[in-house]
């Protein structure tokens, strides 16, 4: 196995698979009295987060707890880092606690990378800027999986704020990986520089695009990533981009509707699509601690 | 990635060796301990097999099936992958986790009998015992092997027992199933490092 979890591309199509494979089987305990397994007694995770985040932290705890692993927790509110810590005095910091695995988020792209230099435990890439969010990616796959039978051949539309998405990144390449077609919807202003490298189609035009797919897949329009306007108006882009009844009633019957959350109603999903049985938005945070426990399981089971 | 395959459960281990026990043989082993579970058991009253992957399960899907031929009970059956209660997980590395089902009827105060190819250390059934207590609060359990080969490593035995084969630390015990390596055989080989 890998020894960091840095990039949804650092997973070829058998790690995934086997991620996926065990996921299931981490999620039938979810359904039982004591969720709880003594796998990874002893080790000490670290949940590094510089960013805010309610479902990935908690997710990420759950499962490292269910696991049996200790669970330090540290956001950079309250922390030395107000104080003017750099990253990686932290991360040394860390490393002389004896952290077997770091879990971090960090505003700037590319902040996991430079950690997992510093630090000889296992480094877990929780969202880094507009860069990349593997095991969102993972726990995506995994809800495609269990509700289309399967991920070959399917094609998905991922729609909204591309550029600021760190889950659109790594939903490509993963997407890619199991050998989904993809197609990135959204308006020119929010479609990255260099999209042409990336192994997915683009389309201005989401209606064109609702009658083929098997999957959308709805971003959060991130404003606070947003120094300029990147289109005219809110209601403007949720006429052409938001999902509401009557788009969904133009997808294949069997097509679902995912988004990673946290959602703005109204905006990019209306409340009746965000809370239709087609929705997957809750399923997916129950698989986020399903997943997550397979990668922490598969990058820690065997680490010395 | 690729995990080594364990020497116990690699998909078609090589045959060569001497063959302790034949198709016959081990048909009528899986009849006596069906009918040992039934005298020792009231006639398998609340009785739950589970099969420990990779070879228990089809040696407990059997016995369940010659219970079922003899008395006309219906003995449920689970499977149980311990993979993740190891010990060795440190020393031997992640690996691929198999499926565990718990049969509907739970295994609260059933009488649960764990079925396994070979009994050897006692570290898989000491797993097997913790993953029991994190499903449910069996009434008693017991424990079935087609074959024990000594060498404990912890206080455990065997309440039904196929055959007890006498072995050295350096030779291996490997079980064949019809199910799993398309015959059943039990070959005993001296371990090739």
């Amino acid at each position: 196995m890998i020894h960091d979890l840095l990039s949804a591309a650092d997973l070829d199509a058998d790690s995934a698979t086997l991620i996926l494979d065990t996921a299931v089987e981490m999620a039938a305990m979810a359904d039982r009295d004591i969720k709880k397994l003594p796998t990874l007694r002893g080790r000490t995770v670290v949940n590094l987060f510089y960013e805010d985040s309610t479902r990935t932290r908690i997710s990420f705890e759950a499962a490292a707890k269910r696991l049996s692993a200790d669970v330090i927790n540290f956001s950079a509110k309250g922390s030395s880092v107000s104080k003017g810590e750099s990253l990686k005095d932290t991360a040394l910091t860390l490393q002389a606690m004896g952290a077997d695995a770091v879990v971090v988020r960090h505003q700037a792209s590319g902040a996991p990378h430079r950690l997992a230099t510093w630090v000889d435990g296992r480094v877990i890439n929780a969202g880094d800027g507009t860069h990349e969010h593997p095991t969102q990616a993972l726990l995506d796959a995994y809800t495609l999986r269990s509700r289309l039978g399967g991920i070959a051949g399917r094609h998905v539309a991922i729609v909204g704020d591309v550029l600021h998405s760190r889950v659109a990144r790594s939903n490509v390449l993963l997407l890619h990986t199991l050998g989904a077609k993809v197609t990135l919807v959204a308006p020119p202003t929010l479609v990255p520089v260099g999209v042409s490298e990336w192994n997915a189609d683009v389309s201005y035009d989401f209606d064109a695009v609702l009658p083929s797919v098997d999957a959308v897949m709805m971003l959060r329009v991130q404003r606070e990533r947003m120094g300029e306007a990147y289109f005219p108006s809110a209601r403007e882009y949720s006429r052409r981009y938001g999902l509401d009844p009557v788009r969904v009633s133009r997808l294949p019957e069997h097509a679902i509707v995912m988004h990673p959350g946290p959602m703005i109603r109204g905006m990019e999903i209306t409340p009746e699509v965000a809370d239709s049985p087609r929705s997957t938005i809750v399923e997916q945070v129950a698989n986020g601690v399903a997943v997550r426990m397979s990668v922490l399981y598969h990058l820690l089971g065997g680490f010395k | 990635m690729g995990y080594p395959a364990s020497s116990a459960s690699a998909a078609s281990p090589s045959t060569q060796g001497k063959t302790i026990l034949e198709t016959g043989d081990i048909g009528r082993i899986i009849d006596r301990i069906a009918h040992q579970i039934l005298e020792k058991t009231s006639g398998a009253r609340d009785v739950v097999l589970v099969g420990i992957a990779t070879r228990g399960v089809p040696l407990a899907r059997r016995l369940v099936e010659r219970i079922s031929t003899f008395e006309s009970v219906d003995v449920p059956l689970g499977v149980l992958d311990i993979t993740l209660y190891r010990d060795d997980l440190r020393l031997r590395g992640a690996r691929s986790v198999g499926h565990t089902e718990v049969p509907p009827e739970g295994i609260d105060g059933r009488r649960v009998v764990l079925v396994d190819d070979v009994l050897f250390s006692g570290r898989t059934v000491r797993a097997a015992l913790d993953a029991l207590k994190d499903i449910g609060r069996p009434r008693a359990v017991q424990l079935a092997v087609l074959v024990d080969r000594g060498h404990r490593e912890l206080p455990i035995r065997a309440d039904y027992v196929g055959k007890n084969i006498p072995t050295a630390l350096t030779e291996s015990v490997k079980v064949l199933l019809t199910e799993t390596d398309g015959r059943d055989a039990v070959v005993l080989q001296e371990e090739t490092a």
